[in-house]
């Protein structure tokens, strides 16, 4: 694995987010969740500095991160998408939305498209059962979707919707 | 209060004390639950009980599912059938799921015969696996001394257990989730990437293939068939109490003859003793031990005491990531297989007239860190190493197996002089306690000037984690600590880092037992009373010996007579004694 | 609310705010700002209305006038209608699907009328950022009482003596696991609430969170009081990050008040509560996980015993309890044991919140007495199934329940009732499935979504369910013999009976009451190499029927791939080997020209 060097602001803000916490080792999971949210994502290298400044062996922090899919290792897309894989949306066609999502940026579950604008992932129900099925663009609940309305959303996303947004 | 309770297993009516799960309630009447993830080290205190594999399941009356035996405690008036049809179906099953997600590979595989998958299927009667598709499978990772296939982990969880409760290593984790789930270093990446000390541990308990020892025996074939080369061969003390057990004998029967035969057969030039190395060890570090002891007498601050021993190689390395701090408290001496590869490339082959180049040092260790001491920079000399391979014990059977040699048939024989000759102190160096009671042995007599009146010192022997002793030095009280195992090893030194601690000498091994629960022993399958059969082994062998302290050695006093002057000289500090390294660096830089 | 004449309510749940709920609400300020109606009228965000198939919902009241389907471009309309020339807005009222009537009254509207509401009692009525809203409906007496008229032992009884059971799926009595607690000698306790909702489908842990928090907080209040803790903790999905934001608000209302902290209600009581985060991982909703996970470490189950009860977090007495369970004790202690039991059935006492989804009208959050039947939540209250098809199915219990047919639409649901129907409650996920639905697909989607969430710790779950997945896909490939469904009946067995924790325990149970009651789908699978709902891809073609086949062009634009070719009004064709079988095609023709075969 390629190792890169933390930037200043990284650094300091695993170590502020861990002052945070006491450097309680049973906090680990909050230290990542505030970790990930400040940083986007959780290289290597940011999980052997939370391994330090919590006094814990770095398997640990790495144990616990790829238990828990909410953690990432990769950087998101500009725009991430998810498509919501509860059951409610799954009867309602889902998969098929999902399966167009693939197919026009060319990725899997879990990947960032090449050009870093977009990535794609399945999640768990966000509750919006009324909508299924459910595509979230970051924060952005699109309802009702239909694989035909992919194109209208990727392009959307495309033209900065998001940025105003 | 009801102390015991009455259950039945198998329609058998039971009596057990409280407490007692149903494995161990069926095993002390004589019912064998198969199991496979479970591993109980008794008195040890080690033990792996996650009941995840579940192959222990058992049907209890009553209750809506299967109850994995392992974890289950007995109740007062449980009714249990062991091998009910529902029992077996599931047991078969959940082997044959296990073997479904895991290579096909037995025959060319490293733990063949001593796999306790194999040996689950055979005795499950496992003739086809009835479930076919994906298997989890990863990178394979070797190492200076260990092989990770993880393809081959069954997630019984043990060496994560070793590593991080008992070893406190914490290298290796659960990584994942579900199918994919595997045990592993950090990232995935290589264990000579991780604060690995290469104890072996890990190995040591791994039920299959998945943690095995780098194999070094095609690399010593080829240099024993090597006409130009002179081999020599040194074995580790716990080697000959073990063994026998490769070859079906008694755990605990010494075969210290039968092995110099064995390895002469096999056509090493010289079949030495490491144990020599530990007599002359015990001079090395003996006498750093006075001398510390003597300036911190005469009021001198800057003394670092306790000493610590350094004859183990993982915990070595341990001390030098985990506490860079205290780099300078071990004792400098090299251990005993690294001064006999100096002594045997220098000493001996002057002696014989033979280039360092064209002499090949084998060792035979109980150890899997031994590998990557020898690899470690400092104990080469223009890129060639003082020790060029060592040898597990298994894989030293494994190459008697290959030499069509009978060992059952070998007649006893000695080893070699002059680097073959040994005492009993170098005997004990195999188990925990050992190596300080042969310092203490030799320390004693050279501070005091005088003869010791009793030579065994029960006080610092036993299997208990951590154990200290005051020993009377003529009226100077010498307070000793023991520990084996890393994890009591921290404990120890937390204590020396806080100040708590008060001692003057620590010994410390790696290995639950010291050597003789080393990682590259035969396997114990979680039997504890194999290594204390071993231990026992030991200090018989040196209640056999004439001589039973260090430095009455003969060939250890004509060594520093003809070659090194006295302990501590100028030469012995050159060739006998070593440094240590701050490798806790991190990969992550700050600015 | 006594200065106000009247009040919008508009519901501010992650549905109607994802159709811009929010927008709504400002667009309402601004129109009673210019209309000058903005002392005499207050707009309110609440919680969820549980009717989210018609979200966004807005509600006036005192006349309970319902408005659903609001966009923020309706909001003239109805401060012109509505409060200036004082009638309803008609074309915003709710369509009783029957008979066409629209309906002014959230009383009088099918979805509401079989609801019980306990612990959804104050969603969609109260702004859930305000403690004085909760304070007005008796919000806190409860606690009151505990503190000041009965002994923890009392309260202990009165809580077993309603019945009640845990709402997060086991049914484990309530009072019996507070009195449990309470008899461990420790000085540390703590009280968790379990706010882990995993279940795809089930939403109504979020939706009490996010529209009722401190009924939540008082709650575990009494609990604390009850087993002798002083701490509390939340665990929650990081999911919902609405449901945070409001319970961090109603805890600061909360120790403002002195309702939580030192001294609560100078009774010498202590109790505070903290937030942990849950991370994505659906095991974590089993207690001993959740504890680990709360911990800092992998949320993985271990062996009960010891229960957390004896052993919890940091090793100390935890009584865990799930959101649902939370929100039903203050009303318990405000309306007394008695009121309680007389609600749902004798071994499932009060009622049940169930998130109805799928093929139903009316999708949504809904809360009816403990032995309701399936058949009076799906017709009536759900409106019956959508686009007038086939009731085929119904799932209860998310991922650990099962399949649920026509000859159990008039069982009436409590805990036991499910389990013996071969389903359970689970935490309450309720997917009504039509004739369109392939068993064997659901029964995959279920098992992929456990393999997915599996830890990974016990083989049974580890690996038993892969190949269980690995048989199923056969199957829906058209791969599968007779001797795999044999084999997966069997394999489901094993796992349901050998497996740590319940997670593995119950996951076959989307096969096996698929098998039970589908059989002949898996048979079709297998035999005929025929999927009857027309799901399974590889089983399916879809074909132009040229006779029907206008040549309007429809499918030809929609076809993603490009695989249908066709000259204006000429019948068209599909190119199968470009085909990747999405049915949008089929979706679109107006002509019923394109069929599967």
């Amino acid at each position: 694995m390629p190792k890169i060097k933390l930037s200043e602001y990284a650094t300091t803000t695993i170590k502020e987010v861990c002052a945070s916490f006491n450097h309680n080792e049973g906090e680990l999971i909050n230290v990542l969740h505030q970790v990930q949210h400040k940083l986007g994502y959780l290289p290597a290298e940011v999980q052997e500095l939370v391994a330090i400044e919590l006094n814990i062996p770095v398997a640990k922090v790495y144990g616990v991160v790829t238990f828990y899919s909410f953690f990432t290792m990769l950087p998101q897309g500009e725009n991430p998408i998810s498509v919501c894989m509860g059951t409610a949306c799954y009867v309602r066609g889902a998969e098929q939305v999902l399966d167009e999502f693939r197919r026009q940026l060319k990725i899997d579950v879990g990947e960032t498209s090449a050009d870093g604008k977009f990535s794609l992932n399945a999640l768990r129900c966000v509750g919006a059962c009324g909508l299924a099925p459910v595509v979230m663009v970051g924060d952005r609940v699109h309802g009702r979707v239909s694989p035909s309305d992919v194109k209208k959303i990727l392009a959307e996303c495309k033209d900065g919707c998001l940025t105003h947004n | 209060m009801m102390n015991t309770i009455q259950l039945k297993i198998d329609n058998k009516e039971l009596e057990v004390p409280k407490g007692t799960t149903i494995l161990d309630a069926a095993k002390r009447n004589g019912i064998h639950i198969p199991t496979l993830c479970h591993m109980k080290l008794h008195d040890m205190n080690i033990e792996n009980k996650p009941g995840g594999c579940r192959v222990c399941v058992v049907d209890v009356k009553g209750r809506r599912n299967l109850a994995p035996a392992c974890v289950t405690e007995a109740e007062n008036g449980m009714e249990i059938d062991t091998h009910s049809m529902r029992v077996i179906n599931a047991r078969r099953t959940l082997t044959e799921l296990i073997i479904s997600d895991h290579p096909f590979e037995c025959l060319t595989c490293a733990k063949s015969g001593n796999c306790e998958l194999q040996q689950l299927a055979h005795d499950m009667g496992i003739r086809e696996i009835h479930f076919e598709g994906d298997k989890s499978t990863y990178r394979k990772d070797t190492s200076p001394a260990i092989i990770r296939d993880p393809d081959k982990c069954i997630m019984c969880r043990r060496c994560e257990m070793m590593c991080n409760k008992i070893q406190t290593v914490g290298v290796l984790s659960a990584i994942n989730r579900g199918f994919m789930a595997v045990v592993s270093p950090p990232f995935e990446e290589n264990l000579d990437h991780s604060v690995c000390t290469y104890c072996g541990q890990c190995v040591a308990v791994c039920p299959t293939g998945a943690l095995t020892e780098v194999d070094h025996t095609p690399a010593v074939i080829r240099a024993l068939s090597d006409p130009t080369k002179t081999v020599i061969v040194q074995t580790a003390p716990a080697v000959r109490a073990a063994l026998g057990e490769e070859f079906g004998l008694e755990p605990g029967t010494l075969v210290t003859g039968k092995m110099a035969a064995a390895l002469r057969r096999l056509g090493f030039h010289f079949v030495f003793d490491t144990d020599f190395a530990a007599d002359l060890t015990i001079m090395e570090e003996g006498t750093e031990l006075l001398d510390r002891l003597q300036r911190h007498l005469n009021g001198d601050q800057t003394v670092k005491l306790p000493i610590l021993t350094s004859c183990c190689p993982a915990w070595v390395k341990f001390f030098e990531h985990q506490f860079p701090t205290m780099i300078d408290i071990p004792s400098s001496a090299k251990s005993p297989q690294q001064m006999f590869g100096a002594i045997a490339k220098t000493y001996f082959a002057q002696k014989q007239n033979i280039n360092r180049n064209d002499l090949v040092v084998v060792s035979i260790m109980p150890c899997l860190a031994k590998k990557y001491e020898c690899s470690r920079e400092e104990f080469s000399h223009d890129g060639n190493p003082d020790v060029d391979f060592a040898l597990s014990t298994r894989e030293l059977a494994a190459l008697i197996k290959l030499a069509n040699i009978d060992f059952h048939a070998l007649p006893d024989e000695d080893f070699d002089h002059p680097l073959g000759e040994s005492t009993g102190a170098g005997v004990i160096f195999g188990t925990t306690g050992g190596v300080i009671e042969a310092a203490v042995r030799t320390a004693y007599e050279l501070q005091t000037g005088k003869t010791l009146q009793r030579i065994n010192f029960e006080e610092l022997r036993g299997m208990e984690g951590i154990r200290d002793a005051t020993i009377d030095f003529d009226g100077l009280p010498i307070r000793i600590g023991i520990a084996h195992g890393l994890g009591n090893a921290r404990q120890l030194l937390e204590d020396i880092k806080s100040g708590k601690s008060h001692y003057h000498a620590i010994e410390i091994m790696s290995c639950p037992g010291g050597c003789i629960g080393g990682g590259g022993q035969p396997y114990h399958h979680s039997n504890s009373e194999i290594l204390k059969a071993r231990q026992k082994a030991l200090y018989s062998e040196d209640e056999a010996k004439t001589l039973r302290k260090s430095h009455e050695n003969p060939y250890i006093i004509k060594l520093y007579e003809e070659f090194l002057g006295k302990p501590m000289s100028h030469k012995a500090h050159q060739l006998l004694h070593t440094g240590y390294f701050d490798r806790s660096t991190t990969f992550v830089e700050e600015d | 609310m006594a200065d106000y004449k009247m009040h919008i309510l508009v519901c501010g749940g992650t549905g109607c705010r994802a159709s811009q709920a929010e927008q709504i609400v400002k667009n309402f300020k601004q129109e009673l700002a210019q209309k000058s109606l903005d002392k005499e009228i207050k707009v309110v965000t609440t919680g969820c209305f549980g009717f989210c198939e018609k979200g966004p919902v807005v509600k006036i009241i005192p006349d309970n006038t319902f408005y659903t389907q609001v966009t923020p471009q309706d909001v003239t309309d109805i401060v012109e209608e509505h409060f200036i020339k004082g009638r309803p807005l008609k074309r915003l009222l709710y369509h009783n699907p029957k008979n066409e009537f629209s309906v002014t009254s959230a009383k009088n509207i099918d979805f509401y009328k079989k609801q019980v509401r306990i612990a959804l009692r104050n969603c969609g009525f109260i702004n859930p950022e305000n403690i004085e809203e909760y304070i007005a409906r008796d919000g806190y007496a409860a606690l009151g009482m505990a503190l000041t008229e009965m002994t923890p032992e009392q309260a202990i009884q009165l809580v077993k003596d309603s019945g009640l059971r845990g709402r997060g799926g086991g049914g484990f009595p309530t009072g019996l696991k507070w009195e449990i607690t309470r008899k461990v000698q420790n000085s540390q306790k703590y009280v968790v609430c379990n706010a882990d909702e995993g279940d795809p489908g089930a939403f109504m842990d979020r939706s009490i969170l996010e529209g009722d928090p401190h009924s939540i907080i008082e709650a575990m209040a009494i609990c604390g009081y009850c087993i002798g803790a002083s701490n509390g903790l939340v665990y929650i999905r990081a999911e919902y990050p609405l449901a945070i934001h409001r319970l961090k608000i109603a805890l600061n209302q909360a120790k403002e008040y002195g309702l939580l902290g030192k001294d609560i209600m100078g009774t010498g009581f202590n109790f505070d509560i903290e937030i942990r985060y849950g991370a994505g991982a659906f095991v974590c909703g089993e207690e001993t996980a959740l504890i680990h996970s709360m911990e800092g470490s992998r949320g993985e189950p271990t062996f009960k015993p010891p229960f957390p009860s004896v052993s919890g977090y940091q090793g100390k007495p935890t009584n865990v309890n799930n959101v649902e369970t939370f929100a039903n004790i203050p009303v318990i202690f405000n309306k007394g044991a008695e009121w309680f039991n007389k609600i749902g059935t004798e071994k499932s006492r009060g009622t049940k919140v169930f998130a109805l989804a799928g093929k139903v009208n009316n999708v949504g959050l809904i809360e009816v007495p403990m032995g309701t039947t399936l058949r009076e939540v799906i017709f009536d209250i759900g409106g019956g199934i959508r686009g007038g098809k086939r009731f085929k199915a119904v799932q209860t219990g998310g991922p650990s329940g099962g399949c649920l047919t026509e000859k159990h639409l008039d069982t009436p649901i409590d805990y036991d009732n499910l389990i013996l129907a071969g389903s359970m409650m689970g935490s309450g996920g309720m997917i009504v499935m039509d004739e369109d639905d392939c068993m064997v697909s659901i029964a995959k989607f279920y098992l992929e979504f456990t393999l997915d969430e599996s830890c990974g710790k016990c083989t049974p779950c580890r690996i038993g369910n892969k190949r269980l997945f690995e048989l199923l896909e056969k199957i829906t490939q058209g791969k599968g013999t007779m001797q795999d469904l044999d084999r997966l009946r069997m394999l489901s067995n094993v796992i349901k009976d050998t497996s740590l924790c319940g997670l593995g325990q119950t996951s076959p149970n989307p096969v096996l009451s698929t098998l039970d009651n589908f059989y002949h789908e898996y048979v079709a699978h297998v035999n005929s190499k025929t999927c009857p709902a027309g799901q399974c891809k590889a089983l399916l073609k879809y074909e132009v029927d040229a006779e029907m086949c206008t040549g309007c062009t429809l499918c030809f634009r929609n076809c993603p791939v490009g695989a249908i070719t066709g000259e204006k009004k000429m019948p068209h064709y599909i190119n199968q080997s470009l085909c990747i079988k999405c049915g949008v095609c089929y979706d679109k023709c107006k002509f019923k020209a394109i069929s599967i075969v």
